[in-house]
């Protein structure tokens, strides 16, 4: 069986060990110079990159989140054997593990991490599609001549490469689809390299539970729980048109997915969906003002985003989370895209206003969708709101002095609420 | 109770009551419609707690009484019927059941019982006047495509009916806005509304109360209150809560100094903006006019599917224009016109624009551009 040594990239006929270095990390598959689709996920992201630039970390349990009060980024794999996991509550994760170096996160570390590994991708193939800073999909479909060595060959040497150029290690994932490229980089965490060929793809998802695809969250679950759908064997049992029938477009694909078919791309610009951000407070909060100020802010870093892109968004959402970490969410559809800062403040204000719900809440969070380009942006004013033009100037004159003078050289009295 | 009534009268009073039913309910009463016999008469009673629709029909009273019943499932069976049969109702309260015979087709309806049917709350009216049927609809069907379906400002929801100073002294008038587009239309003062409350009347209940405007000549009583509003022809009642808010001041809106003045065609320009409109399938498409002297042009340019542009005579004498509008909200407002030619007056490309029909003030609208 087709074999690779992950220390010396040595290319060998299966057996348990390197034959030329005698490493044991070895990884064998029938199809391994075929396939040619990868997924990358760096392990525990941002605290490798503070044990990188920290040696002093090294060792011990490093867990990256905001204060307190916030949730866990990211924990390293000495905090995770404690049993602290991503998103817990940070004071559940100290109970777990009360000696852990607690760090803020360091957002300008990590990209600028994330843009060296992304130069080291470059060099493999210019079909990349990131879906966050830590992670991507490739695609080295004919890069085997230009590159003299197959995709797996050349996967191997980017993890190695991570690690003693960057300090930084990954998982890869190698199959024949975007989806089966994705599940696989999870199987071996960390520093792991699995592979899912054509031929044992069936095999492979047979007993799997379906929450294993990508946007198949808790809701989606008891929905198909409910069709008596937990695995993939169960999902084969279905006809095409009736999961359609019953679950729409996701139902068709899932179809295709049960069979280990994803036709999807790997797209170096993914068409950009939704625009949001939110902010989990320092304590939890019903104070009208404080909460306007929150939300303006997030309205103005939507905006920031959409201008920065080009884009502006049709529909405006509203989140907030309650002390007990339920969640609610308003919407509304407009007639004109909105680009403005003032234009989903007012929107979102408007939900607020009537969401008729008392709070205290931890988390508010505001977003745009539906985007399309900006030029059909706040294209016709409101007859009622007839000093909107002026204040859309006023944002667009303020935008020109911070682009000259700084991000905080102008600001509305609001934001410091 | 026991009853009998010729299908066509029934169809109609059944008919307007299961209007009003809500299609998806959750409180299965408010799917029943009530039905009382006394006299020489049957009341048909349907509600969605907002609005309460009373039907009166002549009908030979056997048994005096009343029970309530799935009002689509009887209007379906009604509707289904043969023209000129006498329909008998049955009620047996012990069973709960309705039978309905007509002919040789007999139908058994589950009942539930009339005591768990809400009747709205009857209040003092501080308005009662009455208005021509072709008045009322006039103004309600030339302000309704105005009024907005955006949640958030509730307010707007609905028509605006109160009492203003018209081009003519006092004036009944609706205006309705969505904030891209006006409608004020006026009509003379009745006798007795002078000091009517202002009062926002539901976009529901606009269509309901289109219903009952069908007969030409008849008169419609109405009634105000700060709450509610009534809406009465000698066979029908329409009751609806009005919408708790304030609707904003609309005269600030509408342009008193727009000069620029465009007159053509209704119904060519009509025509033209919505073969131009074609070429594009954006939700929201632009219309560009670009207006000379006694010319205009219409132009939509949608960058990924074509471009399309028609050339209207016209009567304007004032500098050269350019100015963009949503395609729809300028169909909508040029078919508002019927007899006479569309006057427009423009300001600025980006200043609201006053449309009238010909030198008639009692009809106003107002839209506002969009950047093209």
């Amino acid at each position: 069986m087709p074999s690779l040594c992950r220390e010396c990239l040595t290319e060998f006929d299966t057996a348990p060990r390197c034959p030329s270095c005698g490493s044991p990390r070895v990884v064998a598959h029938p199809e391994l110079f075929d396939l040619t689709i990868a997924h990358m996920d760096c392990d525990a992201f941002y605290a490798s990159v503070e044990k990188h630039d920290n040696p002093s970390l090294e060792g011990k349990p490093v867990i990256i989140g905001g204060g307190r009060r916030g949730v866990v980024s990211t924990a390293c794999y000495v905090a995770r054997i404690r049993g602290v996991r991503s998103a817990m509550p940070m004071f559940q994760a100290l109970k777990l593990c009360p000696d852990a170096v607690i760090i803020k996160p360091r957002m300008d570390a990590y990209v600028d991490a994330s843009r060296a590994i992304r130069a080291l991708m470059e060099e493999l193939t210019p079909a990349i599609e990131p879906l966050s800073l830590d992670e991507a999909f490739m695609d080295l479909s004919g890069t085997t001549r230009l590159h003299g060595a197959p995709p797996a060959v050349m996967l191997a040497r980017l993890i190695k490469r991570m690690r003693t150029e960057l300090g930084l290690t990954g998982s890869i994932g190698l199959s024949h689809n975007k989806f089966l490229a994705k599940v696989a980089s999870d199987l071996e965490k960390p520093h792991g390299f699995s592979v899912i060929g054509k031929g044992d793809t069936d095999a492979f998802l047979r007993d799997k539970p379906v929450r294993l695809i990508w946007g198949i969250g808790p809701a989606a679950q008891a929905s198909l729980e409910k069709a008596g759908i937990r695995t993939f064997s169960d999902l084969l049992r279905w006809e095409q048109t009736d999961l359609v029938a019953r679950f729409g477009s996701m139902g068709d694909r899932l179809w295709h997915l049960a069979r280990g078919q994803d036709k999807r791309r790997v797209s170096r610009n993914a068409p950009m969906k939704s625009i949001s951000n939110e902010t989990t407070f320092g304590e939890d909060t019903n104070d009208p003002d404080i909460l306007d100020g929150h939300l303006w802010r997030m309205a103005e870093k939507v905006s920031d985003r959409a201008k920065a892109k080009g884009l502006a968004g049709r529909v405006v959402t509203l989140k907030l989370k309650r002390r007990d970490h339920s969640s609610l969410t308003r919407r509304l559809s407009l007639r004109d895209p909105a680009q403005l800062a003032d234009t989903v403040y007012r929107v979102a204000r408007g939900l607020f206003d009537q969401v008729g719900d008392e709070g205290p809440y931890r988390l508010l969070g505001c977003g745009l969708s539906d985007l399309c380009s900006a030029d059909q942006a706040d294209a016709s004013g409101d007859l009622l709101d007839p000093d909107a033009h002026k204040r859309g100037q006023a944002e667009r004159a303020a935008d020109a002095i911070r682009d000259r003078f700084g991000h905080d050289a102008i600001m509305k009295g609001r934001a410091l609420r | 109770m026991k009853i009998s009534v010729e299908r066509g009268v029934l169809l109609k009073a059944v008919a307007q009551a299961q209007s009003v039913v809500e299609r998806r309910n959750t409180i299965p009463i408010l799917a029943n419609v009530l039905i009382e016999a006394e006299g020489s008469d049957v009341t048909f009673r349907a509600t969605d707690l907002d609005i309460e629709v009373v039907d009166k029909a002549p009908a030979q009273v056997e048994r005096a009484g009343a029970t309530t019943v799935s009002a689509t499932t009887l209007h379906e069976i009604v509707r289904k019927l043969p023209d000129g049969a006498l329909v008998s109702l049955t009620a047996d309260s012990a069973a709960g059941r309705l039978t309905v015979e007509a002919g040789r087709s007999n139908f058994s309806l589950a009942t539930l019982p009339k005591e768990d049917f809400p009747v709205m709350a009857s209040s003092e009216y501080a308005s009662n006047f009455s208005v021509p049927a072709p008045k009322l609809r006039r103004l309600f069907d030339k302000s309704k495509f105005a009024i907005s379906t955006e949640e958030t400002r509730y307010y707007l929801n609905g028509v605006y009916m109160h009492i203003a100073d018209g081009d003519e002294g006092r004036a009944l008038r609706c205006v309705a806005t969505d904030g891209h587009r006006l409608a004020r239309i006026d009509s003379e003062l009745p006798e007795g509304a002078a000091d009517m409350a202002g009062v926002i009347v539901p976009r529901k209940t606009v269509g309901e109360l289109r219903k009952l405007l069908d007969d030409d000549e008849m008169q419609i009583a109405v009634s105000v209150s700060e709450t509610k509003v009534r809406f009465a022809t000698p066979d029908i009642t329409l009751t609806s809560k009005v919408i708790d808010g304030t609707f904003p001041d609309y005269t600030r809106v509408i342009p008193a100094g727009n000069t620029r003045k465009m007159e053509v065609d209704a119904s060519d320009f009509a025509k033209a903006v919505d073969r131009v409109a074609t070429v594009s399938s954006e939700r929201s498409r632009a219309v560009k006019l670009q207006l000379d002297e006694d010319r205009l042009i219409l132009s939509v340019n949608a960058p990924d599917s074509g471009a399309a542009e028609e050339e209207l005579a016209v009567a304007y004498a004032d500098e050269k224009l350019e100015i963009g509008f949503n395609a729809k909200y300028l169909l909508e407002i040029a078919s508002q016109v019927d007899r006479e030619n569309a006057v427009f007056l423009f300001n600025s490309s980006g200043d609201p624009t006053l449309m009238r029909e010909g030198n008639d003030l009692s009809a106003v609208y107002v839209v506002m551009p969009m950047r093209v």
